[in-house]
């Protein structure tokens, strides 16, 4: 047994250690202001805080702490994409999770058991090899596997030889992986908390004052405040809040829905995806199965659930999965993702000098929350865009320079 | 088998069938009408399962289905209620997670842990000592005590159906409530669905004790499922389940094996309430259960809960338990009233009577057990007043204090929860349109109150929809019988006073989660997981919502509950799928693919034939297909690409924004390419256009990009103003493209119209027919030859295949596949949408400005592509050879590498027959493919190859073949 549970239930009348504080009242000024209180903006208040020395730092968050899409969305962590740009970007989120449980001191529980993504065409599995000769060269685990690998990987798949939806190969891809996502969220608050950042919860961003190309103060459901810095990280939200700060941006909302079944003993070890059926599954570590596919079709600012699109995904479920079919689903949810033209994020400066951004984060944003963080923050630091941001800038849609990554983000996540 | 309680008890049972079935490899024996946990309990067998963290003991809690204590495994399927299972012969069960056996489980030591395992416990440890330590050490070890449920995954698929219902009236529940209101809203005309989840309709009725007598409930019983069977405009399904509330009054209820969508302009909820249960020390033993569900098990399945009771009564229905367990020859031990003054004076009088003792001002603090807490042995009852406690033994303690409305389809319609401080409950308010509550859901449990307020909905229902619905009265709102008392919540110093039975917690640990911070009702959730196992917080959300008020110095009405989500109870993944069967598309000649030797493979929903002959000489059948098409005639079934008609006198207008050549004045019989592209510039699209009459176009699409192209083109119709009238016609049709060298001698000996180069000179289009069938002649092609595109409605689409190979055959006409049509078209240069395009691709970095018309004044993606001319070219897509004896090959996805970067890769290749050498095309970027004669290529084993760029126009660049 590890040696802090063994303190704990030696110890009675235990007083946890309060590692959220209680939401204080807002200060006059900050130095940097972070517009939404989820992993994004939790993250970069970390990174400002313990690696460049700033804490005079407030996280605002409408709702409750990390309530958004980091709450709601399905883990997965991967680094299996098409652009140099983004591979190079991801590939450090994900060395950054396999190491994020020691620097938080918080068991995000970041399992890399691996994303099996299934090609049910030969036009499919083309998409794939690009992806894996893109990912080998740049030192990634992932390859092409077989029909026989594929039932190796994942013994109790249905091939369906011969039918419709036959595998004719997969992506394997061994750095994907899951984390507990409200962990990643705490650790982070938890961190940033303990070095002096204020995060308040309930505390809605109404409106930005500016003198010139800048952000002087920032008007809240609870007092304004002036501010040095402001990065906006608001995930579905972020439509909206740029819009206050007069900032226009090529984001469109859509609902992504997920669903959960009962818990059951684990059958399945890797994550299981196929955008053909725009279906994927894995099994948490409760034991229930998460299974979740595309965003909606249309556009629209709300976390309701469909009956449709629950038909969809136990459809693809099933369709992979037959024997799941008297397995009993939990609960279903939504979140709303701000998704852009090219599937890849917006980063960087914007037309205001001291506002920086962290947005269109669409179906991916959970998996790049420590790169994303951490760079935001090094931005921040520096006043200068990160090196490997510079490819997600907000003017790329101006220059027409889209980063294409379309073909990998699908219903992979 | 214990002797049942004698007739009226056992409302269910049929006492003289009996069904033998083995649980955890014990036989049994019970009765039909029985559940699996009513059989179970009445042979004394009160264990049915172990808890998910502690694997405590647990048994029968509501005996509705709500609860999770009662899940079992069926043979294969897991995660099954016991409670409301219906049992049959030779029945199968066994109990989950246990290491061992239920009787012994090893894992119960876990229950001796629980206090090393705070709340959130695994956050704070478990990724030690090294890096890897969660991923190698810890998780394999957590995981492996996972699950409640076993998946078989041998298991076979099962028949599930689906079924679109529409009412004018949905009502959800069965009860008094409910049946009024479905007999209230027929009177008045309207056509209505009562849904119950029991397996008769009744509700409490068939369980709980009202304060008119017994013979008089009855009674009305009867009365309203008399009203509701005689009335033809109600329809009943009982033991099915609405599970949701979707959009517009959508409601999934299942019934079975089959989900019917129903959709209802008025739904009347009158889901009841749930009994809660309150926490004290091992308040989760087996013998500890609601009053509802030792009502239940008495009335439903004449099962005498246990020999000697106490009896928890918070409320009046507390001392209606009571008198029924007397009734039952049960000894009631004590009455234990949490209240300091009696408020329920004459059935307090009628319990005196028999005799039973009233604890006042009290509470219970804790439950003892038997050996292994395999069952209630005594309980330990403090009074507030005195300060005492003492032990008082029983083997049964009913639980009675206060209820929560069953609220969650309400909620997920969008009604909003309150905390009704005086009568110590939820209440929902802000019932959105076309809904109303009903019954106990709404507040009301006296039994006139009840009726009324069913019938009442009942006529409103009927009078929104504008049906001539009775006024009807409400009794006082002090007649309502208000029933619930504030939840007790007596933590105990050594814990184990559980507030979610499913997840094993505690009071601690909801506290515990509140004072780390996670004070929210969301968090708490998150950080706790209370609320999130298969009971979804149904008996949890308010003691959770009471404790978190305290903790925050809130009120509960602040705190409420979590978002209340579908589905409300298990919902099978196989109902939801229904029957799952992939729809695929066959060709109208797909018969006579598979006849002569086809290697058939999946399009989308289509199925096309690869190439014909054996798979061992696989390559040498796609070779000789390619030959046969350059040197003499071959036939390709296209009949899925995407055929659009569009007919209107806005039709080339629509053409002319909506694709990049000139069409409004494309003169008639001319065929003409078409390019799609979307806001940025990019590719999305290709077909071509024939201009059948002035105001008729017949154009085509790619196979899979169709069904977008479509809706697109009516969206714009739309969006502007234009008069086209748009047809997806891609089934309507089937197209066979016959190219070759002597293509126009097969149609000739075919027989029919004049194909001759004058009648039908290239890209020109004419309508006639061939061998008798209608056709629509395209002199277009893929591979660069001689080409006539023929397409017929489908019926005659066998008849004109046929007729063609028929006539072919004399000149070696076969038939060849998508392999030999993909080499084709590349040694031509063609390009395939979504193989030598991505989301990002130009016509220009394709080398297809030739196909933008960029002198008109609109087409979608314009402005894109004058502002990327403007801008530094990114990249170009090349043709490139190589030598056909190479030691390792180009492939397709190959990167194109520029020093150790890489930029660019390949997007098709292949050997070519026709010129002996690799050709392919790749995108490469623009300086390179303007200044560098050679690009490197880098295999997918690693090695690279210089490969010459070269024009993509590999074969027969002038286009002589084809021009003929």
């Amino acid at each position: 047994m590890p040696l802090t549970l063994l303190k704990y239930g030696l110890k009675r009348d235990h007083v946890p250690h309060r590692e959220i504080p209680a939401t204080p009242d807002l200060k006059r000024n900050y130095d940097v202001v972070i517009v939404g209180g989820g992993g994004h903006g939790l993250a970069a208040a970390h990174y400002l805080s313990k690696y460049h020395g700033i804490s005079k730092v407030a996280v605002l968050e409408k709702g409750y702490l990390a309530g958004g899409n980091t709450a709601r969305n399905t883990t997965t962590i991967r680094s299996n994409y098409i652009t140099n740009q983004s591979i190079r970007f991801y590939k450090e989120a994900v060395s950054l999770y396999e190491n994020m449980s020691h620097e938080l001191n918080f068991n995000v529980m970041f399992s890399q058991r691996g994303q099996l993504t299934l090609a049910h065409s030969e036009a499919t599995l083309r998409s794939f090899h690009l992806r894996a000769e893109m990912g080998k060269h740049h030192g990634t685990r992932i390859s092409v596997v077989d029909p026989a690998q594929v039932k190796e990987i994942c013994p109790h798949l249905n091939m369906d030889e011969g039918g419709q939806h036959e595998v004719v190969g997969g992506l394997w891809h061994e750095d994907g992986g899951t984390a507990r996502h409200d962990a990643v969220a705490w650790g982070y608050a938890a961190q940033a908390a303990r070095r002096g950042v204020e995060i308040h919860q309930r505390t809605e961003v109404l409106g930005f004052d500016k003198v010139g190309d800048r952000v002087s103060s920032i008007r809240t459901s609870r007092g304004t405040v002036s501010v040095g810095h402001v990065i906006q990280a608001a995930g579905g939200a972020n439509q909206h809040v740029a819009k206050m700060a007069g900032i226009d941006m090529p984001i469109r909302s859509f609902p992504l829905q997920a669903m959960v079944t009962q818990p059951l003993k684990p059958f399945l070890d890797t994550l299981v995806s196929s955008a053909n059926l725009h279906t994927y599954l894995v099994q948490s570590s409760r034991g229930e199965i998460v299974i979740g596919g595309g965003s909606d079709p249309y556009q629209l600012i709300s976390t309701r659930s469909t009956l449709d699109i629950k038909e969809q995904l136990a459809h693809g479920a099933l369709q992979l999965f037959p024997f799941l079919h008297n397995v009993k689903l939990l609960r279903q949810w939504a979140g709303i993702t701000d998704m852009t033209p090219d599937y890849t994020p917006i980063m960087g400066a914007s037309p205001l000098r001291n506002y920086w951004l962290d947005c269109g984060w669409g179906t991916w944003g959970f998996k790049a929350t420590p790169v994303a963080g951490k760079y935001m923050a090094d931005t921040i630091a520096n006043e200068r865009v990160a090196d490997i941001l510079l490819p997600f800038s907000l003017d790329r849609f101006e220059k027409l320079a889209l980063i294409n990554e379309m073909g990998a983000t699908a219903a992979s996540h | 088998m214990i002797p049942r309680l004698p007739v009226p008890y056992g409302t269910r049972i049929n006492r003289s069938e009996t069904l033998t079935f083995r649980f955890e490899g014990k036989t049994f024996r019970g009765l039909a009408g029985d559940s699996l946990a009513s059989a179970l309990v009445a042979s004394g067998q009160w264990l049915i399962s172990r808890s998910f963290k502690y694997h405590r003991p647990r048994s029968v809690l509501t005996m509705a289905g709500q609860d999770a204590n009662t899940l079992v495994q069926v043979a294969g399927e897991p995660n099954v209620l016991a409670d409301v299972h219906p049992l049959r012969e030779g029945l199968e069960a066994t109990a989950q997670n246990v290491n061992g056996s239920l009787d012994n489980d090893r894992d119960a030591l876990l229950d001796r842990l629980g206090r090393f395992m705070p709340v959130g416990f695994y956050y704070r440890t478990f990724f030690g000592p090294g890096k890897n330590s969660w991923l190698r050490l810890w998780e394999p070890l957590i995981r492996r005590k996972a699950g409640l449920g076993k998946v078989d995954v041998a298991a076979p698929r099962a028949r599930y159906e689906k079924q679109n219902r529409f009412y004018e009236v949905l009502v959800v529940g069965g009860g008094p409530a409910g049946m009024s209101a479905a007999i209230e809203a027929a009177a008045a005309g309207a056509r209505v669905l009562l849904v119950d989840e029991n397996p008769e309709l009744g509700g409490s009725l068939t369980y709980a004790r009202f304060d008119d007598k017994p013979e008089a409930i009855a009674q009305s019983l009867r009365d309203l499922r008399r009203q509701v069977e005689a009335h033809a405009g109600i329809d009943v399904l009982t033991s099915a389940i609405a599970n949701g509330w979707y959009a517009d009054n959508w409601v999934p209820v299942i019934s079975g094996n089959r989900l019917l969508k129903v959709r209802a302009k008025e739904v009347i909820l009158c889901t009841g309430s749930l009994d809660q249960p309150i926490p004290f020390r091992n308040n989760d033993l087996p013998g500890i259960l609601l009053g509802s569900a030792a009502q239940r098990l008495m009335r439903h399945y004449a099962v005498k809960p246990g020999r000697r009771a106490v009896v928890f009564a918070g409320n009046r229905d507390g001392y209606r338990v009571a008198l029924d367990l007397i009734a039952a020859g049960v000894e009631v031990a004590a009455v234990v009233d949490p209240r300091s003054t009696q408020q329920h004076a004459s059935l307090a009088e009628d319990l005196a009577a028999k005799g039973v003792r009233i604890i006042m001002n009290a509470t219970v603090v804790e439950a003892a057990g038997t050996a292994g807490n395999k069952h209630l042995k005594a309980a330990r009852i403090a009074s507030a007043g005195s300060g005492t406690s003492e032990w008082i033994d029983c083997d049964l303690l009913s639980v009675s204090c206060a209820y929560t409305p069953t609220y969650q389809l309400a909620l997920q319609a969008g009604a909003k929860l309150s905390y009704d401080d005086g009568a110590a409950q939820f209440a929902l308010s802000s019932i959105p349109a076309h809904l109303t509550l009903a019954g106990s859901v709404a507040g009301n449990f006296s039994l006139p109150s009840v009726l009324a307020a069913g019938r009442k909905a009942g006529a409103l229902a009927a009078k929104t929809l504008g049906l001539p619905g009775r006024d009807i009265d409400m009794p006082k709102d002090d007649e309502r019988g208000v029933s619930s008392f504030e939840l007790p919540l007596v933590g105990h110093p050594k814990g184990r006073d559980f507030v979610d039975f499913d997840e094993d917690l505690q009071i601690k640990d909801i506290v515990d989660a509140v004072r780390t911070g996670y004070s929210e009702l969301e968090l708490v959730k998150r950080f706790s997981t209370v609320g999130m196992g298969p009971s979804q917080g149904r008996h949890s959300a308010l003691a959770t919502a009471r404790i978190v008020a305290h903790a925050t110095e809130r009120k509960v009405a602040d705190i409420g509950v979590t978002t209340s989500r579908p589905p409300f109870g298990p919902e099978k993944l196989g109902l939801l799928a229904g029957i799952q069967q992939s729809r695929y598309r066959h060709t109208s000649v797909h018969h006579r693919h598979i006849d002569a030797g086809a290697k058939m493979t999946p399009v989308g929903a289509w199925w096309r034939p690869l190439y014909y002959g054996d798979e061992k000489a696989r390559d040498a059948a796609i070779v000789d297909e390619v030959n046969l098409v350059r040197q003499r005639v071959g036939m390709l079934d296209v009949s899925t690409l995407g055929k659009i008609e569009l007919r209107g006198p806005d039709a080339g207008v629509l053409l002319d924004r909506f694709c990049t050549m000139n069409y409004a004045k494309q003169p008639i019989g001319r065929v003409r390419y078409c390019l799609t592209l979307n806001e940025m510039g990019s590719v999305i699209d290709d077909g071509v256009a024939f201009r059948i009459a002035q105001d008729h176009y017949y154009v085509t699409a790619t196979t899979g990009g169709v069904d977008r192209i479509y809706a697109d083109m009516c969206w714009h119709n739309v969006q502007w103003g234009l008069d086209v009238d748009i047809h997806n016609v891609t089934g309507g049709f089937a197209a066979f493209n016959l190219t070759g060298p002597l293509a126009r001698q097969v149609l000739q000996a075919t027989g029919g119209m004049d194909v001759s180069s004058e009648a039908l000179p290239f890209l020109g289009g004419r309508v006639g027919r061939v061998a008798n069938c209608p056709v629509r002649i395209m002199r277009i092609g893929y591979s660069g030859e001689l080409s006539f595109e023929l397409h017929t409605p489908q019926s005659y689409g066998e008849a004109l295949w046929d007729a063609l190979i028929d006539a072919g055959k004399p000149l070696g006409l076969r038939p060849y596949g998508l392999e030999a049509s993909r080499i084709l078209r590349l040694e031509k240069g063609h390009i395939i949408i979504g193989q030598d395009t991505d989301a990002v691709s130009t016509a220009d970095e394709l080398g297809m400005e030739w196909a933008l018309a960029m002198k008109k004044p609109f087409f979608i993606g314009k402005r894109s592509i004058e502002l990327l001319r403007r801008l530094p070219a990114k990249r170009r897509l090349v043709g490139f050879e190589l030598p056909a004896s190479l030691q390792d090959k180009p492939d397709e996805a190959c990167l194109i590498l520029q020093g150790d970067a890489a930029v660019g890769h390949v997007t098709s290749t292949c050997l070519s027959p026709t010129l002996g050498k690799w050709i392919g095309l790749a995108f490469v970027p623009a300086d390179l493919a303007e200044q560098a004669k050679a690009v490197t290529i880098k295999t997918r084993k690693g090695t690279q190859l210089q490969a010459r760029i070269v024009s993509p126009h590999f074969f027969d660049p002038e286009n002589k073949r084809q021009d003929v």
